[in-house]
């Protein structure tokens, strides 16, 4: 079996302060980026399985989210899976 | 296929002709290109001191409270009740400059890893930082990298940072100076030494897995001036991971508990090759490491890289044979890996083996006994004669002296330092009894009434103007410094950063840098019992003033009995031992408020010096005193501010004698000079101990209200003084506080 | 009585919470190490500050999986007593002993200082012996202190006197100037339903001798003795 590639994009949740994405928002808008309306800060995730099927996978990297990868009292979290190409 | 070696391939590795050929001599052949590697880097001047070692003799480094002189990892002194103290300063200059971050961070790593190394507990850090003007673009990221990366580093790890210093200079504008400074603790007869004994004994390499780090950050960066490419050399800079430098202590300081360890050494400049020859030298042994057995994390990895690589936070022990395994299980505990890579032989030769292949077989007595020492030429720059004179009548009093003094109180090098040292974790331990803000940092002896006193101490602009003075008085400063909290001196670590070295007044100035330190710490009896060298501060042709940065350390028997510089109650008497000579060169007010480097650094007598430590140690002693605070720069006007400033932030109203231009009463920075507030009743008593020691006490006035007073002219506001005090670094700096 | 102070990989203030525990409470401590499943017959057990897994992926995330902490939390379940400083703090609110989450300060800095926090509820453990609305003064050293959580979450502390501590300035008031760390509410600690297991960011076993700063965290972990020995009332001093 091939091995899984996961990715996991981890955010904070909206209604949460997060102070870094104003900070790196005003740093763009005085360089400059004036159109950027709103920026928020995470954390990207990569995990190689090996010997996965796409669903059990998915099923198990969600369980991973859930019980480590985030916080669900302030972060929400998205998956996306493919096949690792060698 | 490994590249064949050539004077072209030795040339890129910043050898010089004469020492590639050098090379050949003592080898009797070519070197391989391993062994080419490692010369490079072990006769690189960072490794070697080739520029500096025949200077560096000439320092003082005995005593009879001298335990470890230099020549280990750190020196260390005996501090009574059966414990020593181990300590040692050294730079990370250039990689802070192209990554401050990380730089620093790596910076205080390392250091921590040569006190611990020791069998030291760590239980304070200093740092001395030396940053461009801040009117330059740059220097304020750089300024918020290296904080961020010291804080980073030493919060996470478990050591408080107590204290340190910071100054800007438009001369360091393209040369930032990061001097990380530790202190540890260890039982007096229990020190560890990196000295590899007994044939036979397996070599094991514990800590984080090796990469790519930092190759040749030993000769590239710290051995060469930058210059347009230095960005380049990026991947030169290694990242450091405090959290496995945590586990590698207190794995460290266990296994230290047992009987299983022979000799000790962090791998730090050039990695696996210094640690291994410098054990092995100290010890007259050989050495053969198997490569293949060394824990990587890159796959690919040559014998090259891999003997080179500058990977953080990695140890190298000799240990009994036959205790291997019980070795692996103290660092098991800690989730960390310890593996058997070589052993101790007794042909003193140091060989290192990839797939079966001799790579590397060097007689190590070569590397570690004959690296070159050269004398290099020194020559006094003829700028200095012109620079060091000074017509006061050029220079115009300030019309209005309370402005004068709030512009001085604002200025980059005198305004508080808050916004720093709120980032470092000052407290852990719960040993920090004086925090930053004092004179010096005063920590606590855990299970004694005992307490050590810190302070870094350099004025580069005296050094610039005068680098034999100028390094005098960097050490008269740190110890006037740990006299001012009721601390005895006792050593001294130093770390001597200077330009370029093959120009002859950069050597000049190094030169009489040293011969200050010697003269200064001879007469105050605070031997030097480590350091570092860091040269080639230099960017396109421009060289670093002078900066020969004094770690000293005091000793309280009583730490209950320590001082702090702030007016204690109303009513107090106000009080200034010395004399106030008319002298206004070097000094930060004439730089500040008329824009002039110019005269020569004030005036010392060392033996008036010395009678002053003594007055105010006894007065600490007797408790005749409720304050002490050095005047420094910034003189006399800017020292009362500090001792009203902080605190409990009462005022005082002082009278000063005239007798001379009114700038140089308030802002000239003569030497000797110390600030004492009392309860009248012991004046009597504290007028017969300065009669004593010949020293001169002059009444001023008394602490009182919200305003500091100084005769009729000068009225200050406090708390509006304050803020800007306390915010000025922070304006400066372009923070905005998000709350 | 017996006090257990766990020590996970990267944990800092573990020596000094059982050097106050020992030294200066007179008490039996012991150190809990993270791999081991059993307390020992700790009657508080605290998590100590630091920065345990050298606060990778989130402050105390990996933490509240250590074998230790199953113990821990069928203690505090049972009723037993649980403390935890700063980064202790935040291994339970990730362990779900404690409500909300601790996130990045504000101002995105570490900081060390000493700062003034009023006692919101004597009616815990910890803050028996305190009169009701004292103003401490501790140190903070951290860089993820401001305490989060959602709007019922934080209605449901203020309805049950759940919030221990609140950070004020020296006159007692609950104003943004006195926050270090941008914490809703100015929440310094908290606890939980049980009112068993408390968490705070600031450091009360630094706050307990006069040579280091401050001793006003001394009548905190006097409470738990006497609470401890069978709810003695403490006396109280004026202005405590």
């Amino acid at each position: 079996m091939p091995r899984l590639l996961a990715r996991v994009y981890v955010t904070p949740k909206r209604g949460i302060l997060d102070p870094q994405g104003k900070a790196v928002q005003h740093s763009l808008h005085a360089l400059g980026f004036g159109e950027v309306d709103d920026v928020r800060v995470g954390k990207y995730v990569e995990l190689r399985l090996r010997d996965a099927a796409l669903d059990a996978g998915r099923d198990r990297v969600h369980a991973m989210c859930e019980r480590l990868l985030a916080n669900g009292v302030i972060e929400d979290f998205r998956v996306e899976l493919e096949e690792e190409r060698r | 296929m490994r590249p064949a070696v050539t004077a072209e391939v030795a040339d890129e590795h910043g050898l010089t002709r004469e020492e590639y050929a050098k090379i050949e001599q003592l080898l009797g052949r070519a070197p391989t290109f391993e062994e080419l590697g490692i010369f490079a880097v072990m006769w690189s001047e960072h490794c070697s001191y080739k520029s500096s070692r025949a200077y560096l003799r000439q320092l003082p480094t005995t005593g009879p409270q001298v335990l470890q002189g230099p020549g280990e990892n750190a020196g260390a002194v005996d501090i009574g009740e059966g414990l020593a103290a181990v300590f040692k300063i050294e730079s990370h200059n250039h990689p802070s400059f192209i990554e401050p971050f990380q730089g620093a961070a790596t910076g205080v790593g390392g250091i921590l890893r040569d006190i611990f190394t020791m069998g030291a507990r760590p239980i304070a850090n200093l740092n001395s930082l030396r940053f461009g003007s801040l009117d330059h673009p740059r220097t304020p990221f750089l300024v918020k990298g290296v904080v961020a990366g010291i804080g980073h580093y030493g919060n996470c790890i478990g050591v408080p940072t107590v204290g340190g210093d910071v100054y800007f200079d438009a001369g360091y504008d393209h040369n930032i100076l990061v001097n990380a400074f530790t202190l540890g603790i260890a039982p007096a007869d229990r020190l560890f030494r990196a000295r590899a004994e007994g044939p036979g004994n397996p070599v094991v390499y514990v800590g984080a897995r090796t990469g790519r780090d930092g190759i040749h950050g030993a000769s590239l960066l710290a051995s060469a001036a930058l210059d347009a490419t230095s960005g380049e050399k990026r991947p030169a800079v290694q990242v450091g991971d405090p959290f496995t430098e945590k586990l590698l202590l207190e794995a460290c300081l266990t296994l230290m508990q047992t009987d299983h360890l022979v000799a000790i050494q962090d791998m730090g400049a050039a990695g696996l090759t210094s640690s291994s020859l410098e054990m092995a030298g100290r010890g007259g042994l050989g050495m053969v490491l198997d490569l293949g057995a060394v824990p990587l994390r890159e796959e690919g990895m040559t014998p090259y890289e891999i003997l080179l690589s500058e990977s953080q936070e990695r140890m190298l022990l000799v240990v009994k044979a036959g205790h291997e395994a019980a070795v692996q299980e103290v660092f098991a505990r800690w989730d960390l890996e310890a593996a058997v890579i070589g052993r101790l032989t007794d042909d003193g030769v140091f060989r290192a083996r990839w797939h079966g292949e001799e790579v590397c077989a060097l007689p190590v007595a070569a590397l570690t006994g004959s690296a070159p020492v050269y004398r290099r030429p020194a020559e006094e720059p003829a700028r200095l004669e012109e620079q060091q004179r000074f017509d006061p009548r050029d220079v115009r009093e300030p019309a209005d002296y309370t402005h004068a003094l709030i512009t001085l109180l604002e200025s980059p090098n005198l305004c508080s330092r808050e916004w720093v040292y709120r980032q470092y974790d000052q407290l852990v331990g719960g040993n920090t009894v004086a925090r930053p803000g004092a004179d010096a940092a005063v920590i606590r002896i855990e299970g004694t009434r005992r307490g050590l006193a810190l302070t870094v101490d350099c004025n580069s602009r005296y050094c610039r103007l005068d680098p034999y003075l100028g390094a005098v008085l960097a050490v008269v400063e740190a110890a006037r410094n740990l006299v001012a909290v009721g601390a005895q001196p006792l050593a001294v670590s130093d770390c001597l950063n200077y330009g370029n070295p093959e120009k002859p007044d950069v050597m000049w100035e190094f030169q009489q840098g040293v011969h200050g330190i010697r003269d200064a710490c001879v007469a105050l009896g605070t031997p030097v019992i480590s350091g570092n060298v860091s040269f080639y501060n230099e960017t396109e042709g421009r060289n670093i003033p002078p900066t020969p940065t004094i770690a000293m350390v005091g000793l309280l028997d009583d730490v209950e009995r320590h001082l702090t510089p702030w007016w204690k109650a109303e009513g107090d008497v106000v009080v200034l031992f010395g004399r106030t000579r008319e002298e206004l060169g070097a000094s930060e007010y004439l730089a500040a408020i008329h824009g002039l480097v110019r005269g020569a650094p004030p005036w010392i007598d060392l033996e008036a010096e010395k009678r002053l430590h003594r007055l105010c140690l006894v007065a600490a002693q007797e408790r005749l005193v409720r304050s002490l605070h050095d005047v420094g720069e910034g003189g006399l006007a800017v020292a009362l501010a500090e001792c009203s400033l902080g605190g409990p932030g009462l005022g005082a109203h002082v009278d000063l004698e005239q007798g001379m231009r009114l700038d140089a009463l308030l802002f000239g920075e003569s030497q000797s000079r110390m600030l004492a507030s009392l309860r009248r009743r012991h004046l009597g008593r504290l007028r017969d101990l300065a009669r004593r020691e010949d020293v001169p006490l002059t009444v001023l006035g008394e602490v009182r209200g919200r305003n500091l007073v100084v005769g009729d002219v000068i009225d200050l506001p406090l708390d509006p003084a304050r803020e800007r005090w306390r915010r000025a670094l922070e304006r400066r700096l372009g923070g905005e506080r998000y709350t | 009585m017996r006090w257990g102070v766990v020590v996970f990989p990267g944990s800092n203030d573990d020596a000094r919470a059982l050097t106050v525990a020992e030294r200066i409470l007179g008490d039996e401590a012991v150190a809990l190490w993270h791999k081991d499943r059993d307390l020992r017959g700790a009657d508080c057990v605290i998590l100590p500050g630091g920065f345990s897994y050298g606060d990778y992926l989130r402050c105390g995330a990996m933490a509240r999986f250590s074998p230790i902490m199953e113990a821990v939390e069928r203690h505090a379940a049972a009723g037993g007593l649980v403390l935890g400083f700063c980064n202790g703090f935040q291994i339970l609110c990730e362990a779900g002993l404690l409500p909300g989450a601790l996130v990045r300060n504000r101002s995105l800095s570490f900081i060390c200082d000493l700062v003034t926090v009023r006692v919101e509820t004597t009616d815990t453990f910890f803050t028996r012996g305190c009169s009701p609305g004292a103003v401490l003064t501790l140190p903070v050293k951290h860089g993820e202190g401001c305490y989060v959580a959602d709007e019922a979450t934080l209605a449901s502390l203020e309805r049950e006197h759940r919030i221990v501590f609140r950070y004020v300035d020296a006159a007692g008031r609950v104003v943004p100037e006195a926050n270090p760390n941008g914490a809703l509410a100015n929440v310094a600690g908290v606890c939980n339903e049980g009112r068993n297991v408390i968490g705070l960011m600031p450091h009360p076993e630094h706050a307990v001798e006069r040579l280091t700063g401050s001793e006003d965290g001394l009548r905190l972990f006097q409470s738990v003795q006497a609470w401890i020995r069978g709810g003695a009332e403490l006396q109280v001093a004026p202005g405590a």
